[in-house]
């Protein structure tokens, strides 16, 4: 088997949250809490969760915005998490961003041009007539005209901004891009459009996307496998398909039945979860899903759930599914 | 008809802005009746909110205008109320939720002043009384102990649980007509989904009519029985949730339709897309609004607007060539 573009192994990165009159680390906001995933060359891993759960944490952690807690983070079989700036410069070629708001990712100040041939610059390729040349090639395969090059951010529509993201992101032709909601800020129209975009470029450019967003439909589109993530834990995984047909955890199951399916004669028996998601900072103890589980154990109160590995390649962090507590009960009986 | 709660007729709405009048709403019409739920669904700019501070006269002044058309409510219409007037019927007799909470609550009042404020101003009770409703109106929109909540801060609660607290705002005096726009867009998925089951259950339990401002074609489909596609400043098309979903004539509402990624799609095919981008509302094309993005457009469609034709008795489509494939 070849090694996998991206092998991240029970990462954490918790915050302090200063607190009191002397600003002291009381506690800690647990944005991921061990998480472990794995992306192979030219695969879509799409990372489904609510608001807070950690998600855009858990891809600026591999993209090294932040320095993670601990654990490890492997690109194409070497450690990155640890690396100080310097050392990781390469690799940031490598690994690339899209954000979801693409009016605060680009400078307005700067022309469109100056923004795509910026990280030439910083990484020193090629002079400036090598530069101006792939700007315009650039431009060109996210389809925007070269006339472009001239013109500043707030010229654009949302849409086309969100492609100058794009070609910023691919410009140095990296392998693994990391994208942060890129199509939630848009119109339906136009969030095809870019979703489109994004699927060819992938298999152009051969690229690997670790595919962040809170819309499942979207995610479940775009990927090959999709995780989804419940404060700072992913607690399911697997093929999209699977994921959707035979999702076995409590939160997978409630979050694709509050989907609303827009097609009126599908009258749905929804099963709606009541609650909200709890605080990072003090997270519920057991499975952190406990308090709002419909099918909730007396297990669950006080033991976390590991991720089961099930046959179909999904994994499921959830006692229902772990063999001791389905084995005792049947003891029990 | 007889059974319409409320007709917007032929209204046109326009801004002044520094680059010259532009008219954000441009002729349209449709009712909502009693007791049922209208959705208007189109993208940002298309003008459905402007339809709702239209309707309840709530336009930042000076520069929004309503300069044509009725906005009938209850038979009487509602455009030539003074503002007095209005402010008797807004609260009272129609009532809005916005997208935002936060912005809706006011931050430096407790949410038990926020709600005896609106029941004290239009009905004719004591204080004593309004906090007991005001709690009980609480309760009724599923906020655990809601004694305590009365004296809290919006900052003290969740997003979910402050667009609740709005909801318990707007029905406190039992409406007929609730105006939502876009009541969940801020929302998480599961949130989204106590919330409108939320509203769905209040309107059974008080008859009131809801008109529903979404961009999301899901939440029309789950809520709606009638719908109004805007499309830049005018009705594309409008008919029943079956009319829509089953059989849409507008090229856009067709387009809408097939570019959303769905739970059943095959993982990474080709959405479809809508080319281009919707028209300034500056320079709008002399014809049809959907013209340079149609895939069926000719010299017709740029020559003059099209009139909105019927499909059937519930359907309505504004566009020439609805009877092509």
């Amino acid at each position: 088997m070849s090694t996998p573009i991206l092998e991240v192994e029970n990462l954490k990165m918790h915050f302090p949250v200063k607190d009191g009159i002397f600003l002291r680390t009381s506690k800690f906001n647990k944005a991921v809490d061990g998480v472990s995933l794995k992306i192979m060359p030219g695969e879509t891993l799409g990372l489904v969760g609510e608001s807070g759960c950690g998600k855009s944490t858990l891809g600026r952690s591999i993209a090294r915005l932040y320095n993670p807690t601990s654990g490890s983070i492997k690109f194409e079989g070497n450690e990155i998490s640890k690396l100080g700036s310097n050392a990781l410069k390469p690799i940031r070629q490598d690994i690339q961003m899209i954000f979801q708001d693409p009016m605060e990712s680009l400078n307005s100040r700067h022309t469109v041009g100056d923004i795509l041939e910026e990280p030439f610059i910083v990484q020193q390729i090629g002079d400036s007539v090598y530069r101006k040349k792939r700007v315009r090639e650039l431009l060109d395969i996210v389809g925007l005209p070269a006339r472009s090059t001239t013109r500043y951010p707030f010229e654009f529509s949302g849409g086309q901004r969100q492609r100058i993201g794009i070609a910023r992101s691919i410009a140095l032709n990296p392998k693994l891009v990391i994208c942060d909601e890129p199509v939630s800020a848009l119109d339906v129209s136009i969030q095809s459009q870019i979703l489109n975009l994004l699927i060819d470029l992938q298999s152009e450019f051969s690229l690997s996307y670790l595919f962040i967003a809170h819309d499942l439909a979207v995610v479940k589109h775009i990927s090959d496998r999709i995780a989804i993530m419940y404060l700072g834990k992913i607690v399911e995984s697997g093929t999209g398909e699977n994921v959707y047909q035979h999702a076995q955890h409590p939160y997978t199951q409630s979050l694709i039945s509050a989907i609303p399916v827009p097609d009126p004669h599908r009258k749905s028996t929804r099963q709606i979860i009541s609650g909200d998601v709890p605080s990072p900072i003090d997270p519920p103890s057991g499975c952190t899903f406990h308090p709002r589980c419909p099918k909730v154990m007396d297990i669950c109160k006080h033991t976390v759930p590991s991720l089961i590995h099930r046959e179909d390649t999904t994994s499921t962090a959830c006692h229902l599914v772990s063999e001791e507590v389905v084995s005792e009960q049947v003891r029990s009986e | 008809m007889s059974d319409a709660l409320l007709e917007v007729d032929h209204l046109v709405t326009e801004f002044d802005t520094d680059e010259g009048r532009v008219r954000a709403v441009d002729d349209i019409s449709f009712s909502a009746r009693e007791g049922e739920t209208l959705g208007i669904v189109g993208e940002s700019g298309c003008g459905k909110s402007v339809t709702a501070l239209s309707i309840m006269r709530l336009l930042p002044q000076p520069m929004g205008q309503i300069v044509g058309g009725r906005v009938l409510f209850k038979g009487a219409d509602l455009t030539q109320r003074t503002l007095p007037e209005m402010e008797k019927i807004r609260g009272a007799d129609i009532s809005m939720v916005f997208q935002e909470p936060m912005t809706a609550l006011n931050p430096v009042h407790t949410i038990g002043k926020q709600l005896t404020e609106v029941l004290l101003l239009h009905k004719d009770i004591t204080t004593q009384q309004a906090i007991k409703e005001s709690i009980a109106m609480l309760d009724k929109v599923g906020i655990p102990s809601p004694d305590i909540r009365m004296t809290e801060y919006p900052h003290q609660l969740s997003g979910g649980m402050r667009q609740r607290v709005v909801i318990a705002i707007a029905l406190a005096c039992k409406p007929s007509l609730l105006i939502a726009d876009e009541p969940t867009t801020a929302l998480d998925v599961t949130i989204q989904a106590q919330i409108l089951e939320l509203i769905k259950e209040l309107q059974n339990e008080m008859g009131m009519s809801v008109i529903l401002i979404t961009h999301d074609l899901g939440v029309i489909a789950e809520v709606c029985q009638q719908v109004v596609v805007m499309y830049a400043g005018k009705v594309a098309e409008t008919g029943s949730v079956y009319d829509l979903f089953d059989s849409p004539k507008h090229p856009y509402t067709q387009g809408l339709l097939s570019s959303i990624p769905r739970l059943d799609s095959v993982p990474k095919s080709k959405l479809n897309t809508i080319e281009g981008m919707v028209p300034g509302l500056l320079d709008l094309p002399a014809g049809c609004r959907f013209e340079n993005r149609c895939p069926r457009a000719d010299e017709t469609c740029a020559s003059s607007p099209p009139p909105l034709e019927l499909v059937s008795d519930s359907h309505k489509v504004s566009c020439y060539k609805w009877q092509q494939k």
